[in-house]
């Protein structure tokens, strides 16, 4: 079953073109992981898909839901956990989550039901009635997919989960995501190449708002004739790969 | 529902910020007991408690505006806003959610200073019933101006903006600190234009009955609080958009 359906999906700025004519196809369940290098896209692209931002042309599809004309639908079905830490500092883990089960309407039991479930998935149980604002930058990771992942998504948006994370927290992030894989469809964007390859089912790396490649990681090495899947990219964005 | 459990978290975040009890009650409230010091030593009718209190109320409020733009800027600048919008809160839910918790907040801090007043020797009668019914505009008109402010402005712009400016707007241009006849000319004029002077003059009229002089202050202030809360969202809109 086809999750989302992009189609010349187009984001102009004045004279800038951040994502020109996308064509793309996600299957549901699979983890696609946007790559390319500062001004790709990625962003826009995600931005776009989740109703944030309006395309100047061109359409995506969630699940059959278009998202220029069944925006309000469309965010049933998504979440985003953004680039940055999109947490309220000033309240608890706990009342983070409670604030999000309260917008999407959940009744006490079922809240509290959800805060468990999340908490026992992302490993929050220990720091539930710590203050957001003192949890270190992993924890609050955590607690930022936790929030995405409180209205039982059908697909995940993940800007850059791991940005900025020491090596143990990333580890531990990437457990994390691969836990959700096949569970719910997952597009996260990241500069992490070796994430990429580890996390995704499959890979699409963009420049200067194109595609320039759709395939798995594996698929992408041969094609780039390389071991290295950094090689790969590297080839990839500097054309030497048709 | 879901709008009050957003506005459930604003009002947590409001009140757990000590800012809002150093600024939003204590600073009133010292001004209240540092100025009528200066009147007890030195009488000067505009320090009568009396008129005194009316003032420091509005003034107070000015906080308010700085709170509201500052968590909203706040929430703007940390992505926050960005994944509430992926919810189904609609942009009446935002707005309200923002604007409701302030509304006990401000009263709140008008209770205070009334409460202070009353030690300091203002007697309780009926117009300070009127006067508390009579802040609500009053309120909404600040409590807009930080909708305004936090909608166009980044967090550190805030502190500037609401924080300098417009509390000493509020201050200078009110009448409160010094009586405006006796700048008198342009200055006068100006600070006519403002709705400070009108708010404080409103307050000042209901709290001693004196409904006569509700008129055109009254006015003034809703037309300045029709006009901000008309403002604030439109340029809460935009900016909800421009994401």
């Amino acid at each position: 079953m086809i999750a989302i359906k992009i189609e010349n999906l187009t984001k102009r700025y004045k004279d800038v073109t951040a994502v020109e004519n996308l064509n793309l196809e996600v299957s549901s369940g699979e983890l696609v992981a946007l790559l390319g290098v500062n001004g790709a896209g990625k962003t826009t692209t995600i931005k776009m898909l989740s109703t944030l931002t309006e395309p100047t042309s061109g359409n995506a599809y969630l699940h059959g839901k278009s998202i220029t004309e069944n925006s309000l639908e469309v965010k049933k079905l998504i979440a985003v956990s953004p680039q940055e830490t999109a947490i309220a500092k000033g309240l608890s883990v706990r009342e983070n989550l409670e604030l999000l089960t309260g917008i999407f309407g959940f009744s006490k039991q079922k809240s509290q039901e959800k805060i468990n479930e999340l908490s026992n998935i992302l490993g929050l149980n220990n720091v539930l009635d710590k203050k957001a604002s003192k949890l270190s930058g992993g924890y609050q990771r955590r607690l930022s997919i936790a929030l995405a992942l409180v209205s039982e998504p059908k697909i995940l948006f993940l800007d850059e989960p791991t940005l900025g994370l020491d090596v143990i927290a990333r580890s531990e992030l990437w457990d994390i995501i691969k836990s959700l894989k096949g569970k719910v469809t997952i597009i996260l964007t990241t500069h992490y190449l070796e994430e990429a390859e580890n996390l995704s089912d499959r890979v699409a790396v963009m420049k200067d708002g194109k595609l320039l490649i759709y395939n798995t990681a594996t698929n992408i090495k041969t094609l780039a004739k390389t071991d290295s899947f950094e090689q790969a990219f590297i080839k990839i964005v500097k054309g030497e790969v048709l | 529902m879901k709008m009050l459990t957003f506005a459930k978290r604003n009002l947590k975040e409001i009140i757990r910020d000590p800012l809002t009890l150093i600024f939003g009650l204590g600073f009133p409230i010292v001004l209240l007991l540092l100025l009528s010091a200066i009147q007890a030593n030195i009488p000067v009718a505009l320090f009568e408690i009396e008129r005194l209190t009316p003032g420091i109320t509005v003034f107070g409020l000015s906080f308010i505006s700085l709170f509201s733009a500052t968590l909203i800027s706040k929430d703007r600048s940390s992505s926050f806003l960005q994944r509430l919008y992926t919810t189904p809160l609609t942009p009446l839910d935002f707005i309200l959610g923002y604007a409701l918790p302030f509304i006990p907040v401000a009263l709140a801090q008008v209770i205070a200073c009334y409460l202070v007043a009353f030690i300091l020797g203002l007697k309780f009668t009926v117009g300070v019933i009127y006067a508390l019914l009579f802040i609500i505009p009053v309120s909404f008109l600040f409590i807009a101006l930080g909708l305004l402010f936090g909608s166009i402005l980044s967090d550190k712009q805030v502190g500037g903006i609401c924080g300098a400016l417009l509390t000493n707007l509020t201050a200078w241009l009110s009448g409160t600190w010094f009586d405006l006849n006796l700048v008198g000319g342009t200055f006068k004029t100006i600070a006519n234009l403002f709705p400070f002077v009108h708010a404080v003059e409103l307050e000042r009229a209901v709290l001693s009955l004196n409904f006569a002089s509700v008129f055109p202050h009254l006015f003034w202030v809703l037309g300045y609080a029709i006009l901000t809360i008309v403002l604030s969202v439109v340029f809460f809109l935009n900016q909800m958009k421009k994401q």
